[in-house]
């Protein structure tokens, strides 16, 4: 019986690699920022909005270059939507501060510039992980959140 | 495992007549520990002494008759009462009667079926052992004495590489490649992943090795993942048109050979699992089955006429065929 004393442990052949797939720009390039906070409205009717911005080369996204102003509850309704109709676990979102809602407080409750920069860290950590998630991509509330001027709540939930 | 019970008049042992030159092989026990026992083949002849010494010299030790058995069996974790014997053989050394001084009885099992691996797992184990009985009226005096028995095989004819492409719709897609189906349990798996479209952010990417046990039958299958491995095969992301290599040694795993419905009671089988974890942490997994088999030392010009009825049993290779007309040749000659 003649067997090999030492294991042939030669690499498997592979097609050298395209030097413009090498050094080109990737294919994976999806970023989003949440920043911007401003004041929106007037005493107790004030509300916070951000600016997002998602720059990608990801096809199944219409526009390469997008930018929206969104407020925590449009967060909420991209949570809800997606917990709804895709198959995902949805991230979390930074919490609702109801106490930073109650009257009399001694600071700036929901308009306090350290609750408002935790806050927007939060909404851009989750939507980042959101937009970067294959079974979310193709939902219609994450292309209306993040591409489209305002949300429409009426809309049709489904796939694009 | 050996009975004792008080007052016990009579200590029983066994002792291979090849005690010196059979080799011992490391086997796991129940409890994790490792410990070493005499290493068997399929065909060997099983040989010795059962020694019975008696406790006080003087005193008469009446007896039911003495016997030797050669027991292979299967135990499942959460049926013990019942065990499942496949291979039963006896061999009575004693009629019925009194002993007044210690003796030494000879017993040979001549060329002993060992259709299995001996295996302990998670929820089942497979074993071999001699167990010499003096039978008696009340309290047996009994010694078990456990052997472990290894399958071996030969270079499978058929060992085609397993070839895939694989992915999700417009966010990943990759081909993954690894030499061989079936690899021994010192071999090599050499593979390669090629990356034909990468639209995540991946970080990095592992292999890892699986071992599913099974148990039971029909509507009550138990299986039991053990993930034996795991190595990191890449760090950082990866673009389209890249070639990431595998190269995994196996010697360095705790691995049993591939069993498959063994005695219709359980199954041992492995998986290498393909993970790609992203920036997110999410993970992207491709399982495939792989076929594990023992090989056997390096095949001496000689080998002893047993050892070869042994290798012939599971690939009746031209190799093993030769073996056994050489060895013939040997013995007569």
């Amino acid at each position: 019986m003649t067997e090999p004393t030492v294991a042939d442990t030669r690499r498997l052949h592979s097609k050298p690699q395209d030097l413009n797939d090498a050094y080109g720009p990737p294919s994976n390039f999806l970023e989003i920022d949440v920043y911007d906070p401003q004041i929106v409205g007037v005493g107790r009717h004030r509300y916070t909005t951000y600016e997002v911005r998602m720059r990608t080369n990801l096809p199944i996204f219409k526009l390469k270059d997008s930018c929206v102003r969104r407020r925590y509850s449009d967060f909420e309704w991209l949570k809800n939507e997606l917990e709804r109709d895709s198959k995902i676990v949805v991230p979390t979102l930074p919490g609702k501060a109801l106490k930073r809602q109650l009257p009399f407080r001694g600071d700036e409750g929901l308009f306090e510039e350290g609750f408002i920069e935790e806050r927007r860290s939060g909404l851009e950590q989750f939507i980042n992980k959101i937009a970067g998630h294959p079974l979310a991509q193709n939902e219609r509330c994450l292309h209306m959140f993040l591409q489209e001027e305002s949300i429409d709540r009426n809309y049709i939930p489904g796939k694009v | 495992m050996s009975f004792f019970s008080f007052g016990q008049s009579a200590d029983i042992d066994v002792v291979l007549n090849d005690a010196e030159t059979r080799k011992k092989a490391e086997h796991k026990t129940e409890d994790g520990k490792k410990d070493k026992y005499f290493l068997f083949y399929d065909g060997e002849t099983v040989s010795g002494k059962v020694n019975v010494t008696l406790k006080n010299p003087g005193k008469r030790l009446e007896h039911q008759g003495i016997k030797i058995e050669f027991v292979g069996q299967i135990e499942l974790y959460y049926d013990r009462g019942n065990h499942h014997e496949f291979v039963s053989l006896v061999k009575d050394l004693a009629r019925p009667g009194e002993m007044t001084q210690s003796q030494t009885f000879d017993f040979e099992f001549t060329h002993v079926e060992k259709p299995y691996e001996s295996y302990t797992g998670q929820n089942v184990k497979l074993r071999y052992f001699l167990r010499a009985t003096v039978i008696r009226r009340l309290n047996d005096i009994s010694k078990e004495m456990d052997i472990v028995v290894h399958t071996l095989s030969t270079y499978p004819e058929l060992n085609s590489s397993i070839k895939m492409e694989v992915g999700i719709e417009d966010c990943l897609h990759i081909e993954f490649e690894y030499n061989k189906s079936k690899y021994h349990l010192k071999d090599v798996i050499v593979g390669k992943i090629y990356f034909l479209l990468v639209r995540i952010k991946i970080k990095h990417m592992e292999i890892d090795i699986i071992k599913r046990e099974t148990t039971g039958t029909g509507p009550s299958v138990y299986h039991e993942n053990d993930t034996i491995a795991k190595y990191e095969i890449m760090d950082g992301a990866p673009v389209r048109g890249e070639s990431i290599p595998i190269r995994l040694f196996l010697a360095g795993y705790d691995l049993t050979p591939t069993m498959r419905d063994i005695n219709k009671k359980f199954s041992v089988r492995y998986y290498l699992n393909l993970v790609l974890i992203d920036e997110e942490e999410r993970r992207y997994f491709k399982q495939q089955e792989i076929t594990l088999w023992r090989k056997g030392d390096v095949v001496r010009k000689s080998m002893s006429h047993q050892a070869a009825i042994a290798s012939q049993r599971f690939e009746g290779s031209a190799a093993s065929e030769s073996a056994l007309e050489q060895a013939a040749k040997e013995e007569s000659g």
